[in-house]
């Protein structure tokens, strides 16, 4: 059964349509990525998942539930977390804190929930930096941080939003292993990724988003020959193999400063 | 360890001691510092942790000290009680303009605006409504009687106003060491963010204002039966919302001892100025205390006491 339904969803802004008729199942224990070319809709469709904007048509049902005008933080308690894309740490709060604010959504004692979030840190790689303040951290360690807060609300689904984004190919490794591991703990996962090499490595099934509508659906080695990806993404000659990036003419994600 | 309790206790025994060794003049001093630290703590829950700058703050704190002043000439209620009731109104009041508010997403300018026309909405009504005395103010007959709040000589208001700040700092305390504490802060670091983690951030803001507001109120109460006089332009007036509001932001908002040092300084700071200015040029000595607050607003950003740390911190990493 299907864990996260998007039924037929769209969202206009103005004139400008984000996200036309999208419609995709997420299987319980599933990893599935989302790829597409920057303005695709991607994030305006996370957007939509998690509560922060309201389809203009269409409906998204988690577990069973219809989610329409269900807000954020519900969604966030029923047990689907996103993080963001523009990484957001809870600036003048230290790591620990910043990890805590999720943790206290799970349990309510501060004591056990700093607990819980000495295991994420752990996790995550970022212990030893817990006292650090959140603005002080670099790019990795505030995409990690991400991360990590979205863990520590003990999720079932987690929605990731370019966490590969700007990182080199050292970290992007370690990130992919992070990833196998809290994949492998049983949370279903939902990822948007320009960084190829974490889509093939990472993903059991892919999903494309071209100028808002999905345009293919398949396994990581179908989509690599889809003719359409190749055409509207990947660019001629992409082999999935050999690219540590994004597909050459996406490099360069902004990403936040 | 030994260190903190000597401090605590000689901290202790100095603020016990203190009001019967000061002056008259310094009496008032003292009890103006900590009634000022005690409303701007009460401004701290909603303005320091959460974030959510008011500049209506005088609502509140005239709702709670008209309500106490009607309740107790016109029913003999005890102001004891009445400030109870003034509370309370004070917190329905700022779930009104808190719904309004946080309901429609007003956020920084919007919100700030918001709360200062309710103020002044409050102000016209008290200007116009008989029973508030309108225009002269109500005017409270002193009776010396500890139960109807009205006390002989300073020594006792000394005391009442040093109760209410401890308690209000209690309260913060506790709010710094739990969830709703945690909550609070991540709100104000960044809303969409702690919404996206499961925070309800219309509800602890919600809370947040509730909990300030009432404080705010029994801060009125304290103000109407130690000036024995209540009047729209002054207790209403926009300059008092700053007042409340600049002590915790010089001192440090969001901190627990930002408000009360923020209070100390500003309140020596106007003594200063007065005594040493007020002859001469009129009104220069308001000229240097806004210098004075340009300069500590200039300078140290976040407020006196987190600097203040931050040096102490810094010097100590060196020494290590």
């Amino acid at each position: 059964m299907s864990l996260l339904r998007v039924e037929n969803v769209s969202k206009a802004f103005g004139g400008l349509t984000a996200v036309q008729g999208v419609s995709f199942a997420l299987a319980e224990g599933e990893l599935l990525a989302l790829i597409g070319p920057n303005g695709a809709g991607k994030t305006t469709l996370f957007h939509i998942i998690s509560g922060f904007l309201r389809p203009d048509e269409g409906r998204v049902r988690y577990a069973g539930e219809d989610l329409t005008g269900v807000r954020p933080h519900d969604i966030c308690q029923r047990g689907m977390v996103r993080t963001f894309q523009v990484t957001r740490p809870f600036h003048r709060l230290t790591v620990m804190e910043n990890v805590l604010v999720g943790a206290l959504e799970r349990v309510a004692q501060r004591r056990q929930a700093v607990k819980v979030a000495e295991e994420i840190l752990a996790l995550t790689g970022l212990a030893e930096k817990a006292d650090q303040l959140g603005h002080s951290l670099t790019l990795p360690d505030r995409k990690r941080l991400e991360l990590a807060r979205a863990l520590a609300t003990g999720p079932r689904v987690l929605l990731l939003d370019e966490v590969m984004a700007g990182l080199n190919p050292t970290e992007t490794g370690r990130l992919i292993e992070l990833i196998r591991t809290i994949h492998r703990r049983g949370i279903t996962i939902l990822l948007i990724e320009h960084v190829m090499r974490a889509v093939m490595a990472l993903s059991q099934r892919i999903l494309v988003l071209n100028y808002g509508e999905l345009i293919a659906e398949g396994s990581p080695d179908a989509i690599v020959r889809n003719t359409k990806v190749i055409e509207a993404y990947l660019g001629e000659g992409y082999s999935g193999l050999d690219d540590d990036g994004a597909p050459s003419r996406h490099q360069g994600t902004k990403e936040d400063t | 360890m030994i260190l903190r309790i000597v401090i605590g206790l000689a901290a202790g025994a100095a603020l016990l001691l203190l009001p019967f060794v000061a002056s008259s003049v310094w009496q008032n001093l003292l009890i103006t510092t900590f009634y000022f630290a005690y409303l701007g703590q009460a401004w701290n829950v909603l303005g320091g942790y959460a974030g959510q700058l008011s500049l209506g703050h005088a609502a509140f704190f005239s709702i709670g000290a008209y309500t106490s002043v009607v309740l107790h000439t016109h029913l003999g209620l005890s102001p004891w009680v009445g400030m109870l009731a003034g509370a309370a109104l004070a917190a329905v009041v700022s779930q009104g303009i808190g719904f309004l508010g946080f309901r429609f997403g007003l956020r920084g300018f919007y919100f700030i605006l918001l709360t200062l026309a309710v103020a002044e909405i409050l102000r016209l009504v008290a200007l116009h409504l008989p029973i508030l005395g309108g225009y002269t103010g109500l005017f409270i007959n002193f009776t010396p009687n500890p139960w109807q709040f009205q006390f002989k000589g300073k020594i006792p208001y000394y005391f009442v106003a040093l109760s209410f700040l401890g308690l209000a700092s209690g309260v913060v305390w506790l709010i710094e060491r739990s969830k709703f504490g945690v909550y609070l802060v991540a709100i104000r670091e960044d809303e969409d963010a702690a919404e996206a983690l499961g925070v309800d951030t219309f509800r602890y803001k919600m809370l947040a204002y509730a909990v300030s507001a009432a404080l705010t109120a029994l801060g009125g109460t304290f103000y109407a039966y130690y000036q024995f006089y209540l009047q729209p332009n002054t207790v209403l007036s926009m300059h008092h919302s700053v007042d409340i509001m600049i002590r915790p932001i010089v001192g440090g908002s969001g901190t627990i001892l930002g408000p009360i040092l923020g209070s100390f300084l500003l309140e020596l700071l106007g003594e200063f100025s007065r005594t040493y200015f007020a002859t001469g040029a009129a009104g220069l000595y308001v000229v240097i205390y806004g210098l004075l607050l340009i300069v500590v607003v200039l300078f140290l950003p976040r407020g006196v006491y987190p600097t203040l740390l931050g040096w102490v911190r810094r010097a100590l990493a060196r020494h290590a």
